[in-house]
């Protein structure tokens, strides 16, 4: 048996070793107890058969295995505890990987090229129409190329893209769209979301089919919003000190903003980008707590509104704007969804916030279940316009998305599926956005006439 | 006699469900099962069993639950679920697939002392 002796050698070992585990992102607190049994257990078994304590701690450590060898499994299978660092990456394809200095200048060139293409476009004097529908079209096939180029992305997959964006280009320009007709605005409005399939699937670099990829795609859309919203207020406030100090002098730089600000604006969008990939720790640890911090407010909202709605007895006077808005909060319903999906642990049991979520995603659907309803009242009273379709498209669209996301998160909290059933029914779901969006965009302009 | 790689890796998943479906369990005594019904050929490296069982609870093959052994440790223990034994079923179905194929083959081939005949004159 061991001397005391032993036995403070042996924990002072045991601790060190905790020590180097916890250095590893890939391996949680949860993981490093569950393998610290597994040690221990090792450790009791040889040394029943004969062998002194710090004999047995090192035929059990070895036996477990190297740490690198150890934590990138734990990478591979718990890929988004490594968003924090990107190390990510199994060993063998470091190759393929570009480094990081020539990235930033990658993304500094790719941000250049788009405020050079906004910059032509501004030049060429477009129509307020064309330029308004093409704005996408100046900065998302760089974006995509910049990923494309990043991640060295096969001939087929650019070739995909590439018929893509050209399509694009050739309908939304060869159209003879009447001048600030709906199925015009309707194009500006939806061509983006057909391109951000596009990036996507650059971001993804070819491995679009996994569902992992897909959820990574989520995440990094949603900081990339929180990295642009941060340069946007940057950029507000040194422009506004910029006029103030020009004033001065007696220079006005509105008519030189008026020209270069859309170009900032284009370049900034793939800076954002690069940032998310290279600074992803800044971010990481905001998103979870905004979530957690809007979703309890968004239920009070949406039940203060049923509420009131019950208590009033009014009945929904449902204007164009007011569709819109319902619209609006389907799609903030579900971006906030998605990100506390994204950023939530799979191997957390259900938990308190779940409950919240449930409550969330139930709300959200009984008030568009009113929106919908008289949605579909003004259509059988007015007939189908543009809008009206677009409008009815989308909110049937959330509401499936919605309904079943509740649906499986009941079953999930009352222990029937994994959670992992609610990631793949997301990322099985993000080409139909764009599937809809590519509609409104080829065949509305076509089936509205042009009007 | 050492097992190769992927072949180690492509049949963990049939095997830790086929253990856990004789009862519940936890990383180490699993580990050892495996060697018990392997009579040793399948030399596991024991922290390689850990992602393994995490990928089959992400996937809701397994269930796992904390709790506390009689030496006062906490223990994680995993149950199989009942998706995790449809999961076994399917598994079991397409390795018998593979080792009938196999067998077939052996036979073909081998000689009444049960040895490859060598191609190169002996």
């Amino acid at each position: 048996m061991a001397t005391p002796n032993e036995a403070t050698g042996l924990e002072d070992q045991i601790e060190q070793w905790r020590t180097y585990l916890r250095r590893r992102q890939a391996i949680h607190a949860v993981d490093i107890a569950e393998l610290e049994d597994h040690l221990r257990e090792q450790v009791a078994a040889l040394q029943d058969s004969g062998l002194a304590a710090d004999e047995a701690f090192l035929i059990a450590v070895k036996r477990l295995g190297s740490l690198d060898a150890l934590s990138r499994e734990f990478a591979r299978e718990h890929s988004e505890r490594l968003w924090k660092q990107l190390v990510v990456v199994p060993a063998d394809s470091d190759a393929s990987a570009v480094p990081a200095r020539a990235d930033a200048l990658g993304a500094w060139l790719f941000a250049f090229a788009a405020g050079v293409v906004v910059k032509i476009a501004i030049e060429l004097r477009l129509t307020d129409s064309a330029y308004l529908r093409n704005a996408a079209l100046f900065v998302l096939p760089l974006l995509i190329g910049y990923f494309a180029w990043k991640r060295r992305v096969g001939a087929r997959t650019l070739a995909v893209l590439g018929t893509g964006v050209a399509a694009a280009v050739l309908l939304v320009n060869a159209y003879p769209f009447v001048p600030q007709g709906s199925t015009a605005i309707l194009t500006a409005l939806h061509l983006p979301v057909a391109l951000w399939l596009g990036v996507g699937i650059a971001y993804a670099g070819g491995a679009w089919a996994e569902s992992s990829r897909r959820m990574d795609f989520i995440r990094f859309s949603g900081e990339l919003l929180i990295y642009y919203a941060l340069i946007a207020l940057g950029g507000g406030v040194v422009i506004g000190f910029m006029a103030m100090i020009f004033q001065v002098i007696g220079v006005d730089i509105e008519p030189f903003m008026e020209s270069w600000f859309p170009c900032l604006v284009a370049g900034a969008l793939i800076v954002a980008a690069w940032l998310v990939e290279a600074k992803q720790s800044v971010v990481e640890n905001m998103a979870p707590v905004l979530t957690r911090l809007f979703t309890p407010l968004v239920i009070l909202v949406l039940l203060a509104f049923l509420g009131t709605l019950l208590w009033t007895g009014r009945g929904v006077a449902i204007e164009r704007d007011a569709l819109l808005a319902f619209d609006v909060l389907l799609l903030l319903v579900l971006s906030l969804f998605l990100y506390s999906l994204s950023a939530r642990d799979p191997a957390v049991p259900a938990g308190p916030f779940d409950a919240l979520q449930l409550v969330l995603l139930g709300s959200a659907l009984v008030a568009d279940a009113v929106a919908l309803w008289a949605i579909g009242a003004r259509i059988s009273e007015f007939g189908f316009t543009p809008n009206r379709t677009a409008v009815l498209g989308i909110n049937l669209i959330l509401l499936v998305n919605l309904g079943w996301s509740a649906a499986l998160y009941l079953r999930f909290m009352r222990g029937r599926v994994a959670f992992g059933a609610l990631e793949r029914w997301q990322t099985g779901y993000l080409p139909v956005y764009a599937g809809w969006a590519a509609i409104v965009v080829v065949l509305f302009p076509l089936v509205f006439s042009f009007r | 006699m050492e097992i190769n790689k992927d072949l180690i890796a492509a049949s963990s998943t049939p095997i830790v469900l086929a253990i856990l479906a004789e009862g519940d369990s936890y990383g180490y005594a699993i580990l050892q099962r495996v060697r018990e019904l392997s009579q040793g050929a399948m030399e596991w490296t024991d922290g390689m069993l850990y992602p393994v069982l995490h990928r089959l609870e992400r996937q809701g093959h397994i269930a796992a639950r904390w709790e506390t052994a009689e030496s006062g440790r906490r223990r994680k223990y995993y149950r199989v679920t009942a998706q995790g034994r449809e999961q076994l079923a399917e598994e079991r179905r397409q390795w018998q697939a593979v080792d009938t194929t196999l067998r077939g083959i052996w036979q073909m081939i081998a000689t009444p002392h049960g040895v490859v005949p060598r191609l190169q004159g002996a």
